[in-house]
């Protein structure tokens, strides 16, 4: 990487030096189109963010898209139920790569208030990989405004190559997920468990 | 608008073989219901939409109900023969109530601005599709209601235009709402369990592995 | 029991598909589409473009809130309430706590009476005016009434989040009264936020009213007559835009009500325009209910201190208890068996019976309209699949 200092000085005399990997991320990073896709109450924090008080356009988010395949975030923002998670999972496959995930609010972490139940699925984490979680229930704008930003900081770090390069460009990261099929009793696999990782508790 | 009494007596009268039975209500709301026979319950729901004095017509909510089989233990005195003697002796008596399903439908009336009237149906049994007469023909508000009852207790409504699941997939077997269902087992991650919930979580815990040490502490 | 379907005209857009005779094709709207009301999907068959049937599919929200109701206590129900329509919380709450006061004989005290209809008429407020900006956006004006509609909201949210401590989820009444009093200032906020509502609502009537391509979408689409209104369980500003008079604030007369004075406004043509249009009166009356309410607030406490707030045990019976709230009737049926938690917890939501008539008032009109029609009935999902 070049130097700062040298830098400030070739800004000064008009010259801007960068490298493809920062200018690809800055570009990917302040035009993120998020996906209109909003399940419960969450939905409607997400839409007075986007109202004029809140304004996600300011952070790039202006279009919101209502096709998978032109948008690259998904903010799955409500509660996610049984019935409803093969639709997410067959968005989630239609949108195309570099595409990233918000968990917004309880009931997408982790089934929310609604957690004992026979209709309510414990966490879209367990069929499609998540990269910013956001507590609350329903989070307020500013706490969407906050991952947005956390979101940006995770696709400027994101690298093109190398060993540490992004998920999506690396060679067997699959880009689609299976879809859960309807069971009986619950739907069949209760988890993908190539994507599904908590942590093991352990007590006494 | 007339007392549940009259009511009962007028549809008595008006539709013949119709047995009615009022359920009281205890409590301080005063909303006692009118528990209606199979046979009759679309003839007397006709009845309460028509009459002039009741115009019911709109149907507001229905609900269903799910009642297991309950042992109710009494203390009664019974006269017995105690060494010659005839004695008055305190017993306990358990009688034994048959479980049932139920839809109860709350009635209005928007052209004389009364209501509410209660009106029961009871199924003979807990067996799945328990059938009942549908009075969505009467009202047609039931129509999405009943069906909501039928996908999750399991009672078949006989006379329902269009009945299948509503809620849940067409493929899932179970009816959710009862008493004695059992949900399906996706305890495997629980940060803060207690009660109930730490008992079923409990079934995912990975075995302590034998030689960490543990065995050298005192127990908490 | 489905209506006639009406006579194709011969348009040259519409002659087209009465010419050609072909299978019809079913298209499903949803569960994932840009007009907001939700996860819901409408198996829609089609011929050309006009609808020949229509099925309503939801369940995709279902979060048995019943059986989670029957596993809590009575006020740990409450917050899951405020989840019920999620834009309308405090109304919500309201005809819960009225539920359970039926159904143990609790008396509300006057203050709490008061502040409970400033709320639930502010909620009102809030509701009519988000409902304009989402079925505008619908028709194809691009969020600009809904920017104007949420930025009302957010001021009246502002009040509810300086009282409640939560902008959606406040979780306010209790049984028996309100949770907290008002605090310093909030009443000349109100006030002002409330004095400046008329001129919003002018601004806004002149953007809409009179708006050729509001009026060519609206009016005479979605007719829906009285009688099948009635039959079908439609209740609030739709059942009124057909032209009965049945506003449970009026007939049921629950809270302090009958003190107030404010006019129930009632449709002609019963049409998406009469539904539109209900709203709009609506909130002018809710306008004058929320002046004399501000205005006779007492002093006195807010709650009944007879009532146990915690190991709350009401007696033995059932109780079925509604309000108006601003999508139509909202009740709660409630059976007690005399522990802390009910035996059977049901909600009537409105959204859900509302529904019933969608085929009906959608055969024979275009896709187009069916987003219109869908919109003017106004449902919420959390409420329709609970």
């Amino acid at each position: 990487m070049i130097d700062e200092s040298l830098k400030g000085e070739l800004q000064k005399q008009g010259i801007w030096v960068t490298s493809m990997q920062e200018l690809y991320n800055w570009g990917r990073k302040n035009s993120i189109w998020p996906l209109q896709f909003g399940l419960a109450c969450c939905a409607i924090e997400m839409i007075a963010t986007a109202a004029s008080r809140y304004d996600l356009a300011r952070f790039g988010g202006e279009v919101f898209r209502p096709s998978p395949r032109q948008a690259d975030l998904m903010i799955v923002a409500g509660t996610v139920t049984k019935k409803m998670a093969p639709q997410i999972v067959r968005l989630y496959n239609q949108m195309p790569d570099p595409k990233y995930v918000i968990s917004m609010g309880a009931c997408a972490i982790s089934g929310g208030p609604f957690k004992q139940g026979y209709n309510v699925l414990k966490g879209i984490d367990r069929y499609i990989p998540v990269d910013v979680y956001i507590p609350g229930c329903p989070p307020r704008p500013e706490a969407l405004l906050h991952a947005f930003m956390e979101l940006q900081r995770k696709i400027d770090g994101q690298k093109l190559s190398g060993a540490s390069q992004a998920e999506f460009l690396k060679e067997n990261t699959p880009s689609e997920y299976p879809v859960p099929a309807f069971g009986a009793h619950d739907l069949e696999p209760p988890a993908n468990l190539d994507v599904f990782h908590p942590p093991a508790i352990e007590r006494a | 608008m007339e007392s549940i009494e009259e009511m009962k007596a007028r549809a008595e009268q008006a539709i013949s073989g119709a047995r009615l039975e009022i359920v009281p209500n205890p409590g301080p709301a005063g909303q006692p219901s009118l528990l209606l026979d199979h046979e009759h319950a679309f003839a007397v729901a006709n009845f309460l939409r028509a009459d002039p004095a009741l115009r019911l017509d709109y149907c507001s909510n229905v609900t269903g109900v799910d009642w297991l089989d309950r042992t109710v233990k009494k203390k009664v005195k019974v006269k017995k023969l105690v060494d010659g003697v005839e004695k008055e002796i305190e017993e306990t008596q358990e009688e034994f109530f048959p479980g049932y399903l139920e839809a109860v439908y709350h009635v209005y009336s928007i052209e004389h601005k009364h209501g509410p009237v209660v009106v029961r149906l009871r199924t003979r049994d807990r067996a799945e599709g328990a059938p009942l007469p549908s009075l969505t023909p009467v009202w047609r508000s039931a129509e999405f209601q009943e069906r909501e009852i039928y996908d999750l207790y399991g009672i078949h409504f006989e006379g329902h235009p269009d009945l299948r699941r509503i809620l849940m997939w067409d493929e899932f077997t179970d009816f959710p709402m009862r008493k004695d269902y059992r949900e399906p087992d996706d305890y495997e991650y629980e940060p803060t369990p207690h009660d109930e919930v730490l008992e079923k979580a409990k079934q995912h815990y990975a075995p302590r592995p034998a030689e960490d040490g543990a065995e050298h502490l005192a127990a908490d | 029991m489905t209506a006639d379907l009406p006579e194709i005209a011969e348009s040259p857009q519409r002659g087209m598909s009465s010419h050609l005779a072909g299978e019809l094709l079913e298209v499903s709207m949803g569960p994932q589409h840009p007009s907001t009301h939700g996860v819901f999907r409408m198996n829609v068959a089609l011929e050309g473009e006009v609808v020949r049937k229509l099925k309503p599919v939801f369940g995709y929200l279902h979060r048995n809130h019943e059986k989670i109701g029957e596993n809590t206590s009575y006020l740990g129900s409450m917050p899951y309430t405020d989840r019920l329509d999620y834009f309308c919380s405090m109304t919500n709450n309201w005809a819960y706590a009225l539920s359970v006061e039926k159904l143990a004989g609790i008396e509300v005290p006057e203050r709490a009476e008061y502040l409970r209809i400033i709320l639930a008429e502010l909620t009102r407020l809030v509701n009519h005016t988000s409902l304009l900006g989402f079925l505008l956006s619908d028709m194809g004006a691009w969020g600009t009434p809904l920017m104007y509609a949420f930025r009302e909201r957010e001021r009246v949210l502002d009040l509810f989040e300086s009282l409640s401590g939560s902008r959606m989820m406040c979780d306010y009444m209790r049984f028996g009264g309100c949770r907290v009093d008002l605090p310093a200032g909030w009443m000349e906020r109100a006030r002002q936020i409330v004095d400046g509502f008329p001129r919003f609502l002018d601004e806004f009537e002149e953007l809409i009213t009179g708006n050729e391509i509001l009026m060519a979408r609206t009016q005479e689409v979605g007719k829906l007559s009285a009688a099948l209104a009635v039959n079908a369980g439609i209740t609030g500003p739709g059942l009124r835009a057909s032209g009965v008079n049945y506003d449970i604030r009026k007939v049921d007369g629950y809270g302090i009500y009958p003190r107030f004075k404010f006019r129930v406004p009632l449709g002609e043509h019963g049409d998406c325009y009469d539904r539109l249009m209900m709203r709009v009166l609506e909130l002018r009356e809710t306008i004058g209910i929320l002046h004399q309410a501000m205005d006779e607030l007492p002093e006195g406490p807010i709650i009944n201190p007879k009532v146990k707030i915690r190991a709350f045990k009401p007696p033995v019976g059932e109780a079925y208890g509604r309000i108006e709230a601003p999508k139509g009737e909202l009740g709660f049926y409630l059976i007690s068996d005399g522990t802390g938690n009910p035996y059977r917890y049901r909600v009537r939501p409105p959204s859900l019976v509302n529904l019933t008539i969608l085929e009906d008032m959608c055969l024979g009109h275009t896709v187009a309209d069916v987003m219109v029609i869908l919109g003017s009935i106004d449902i919420v999902m959390g409420e329709v699949d609970r």
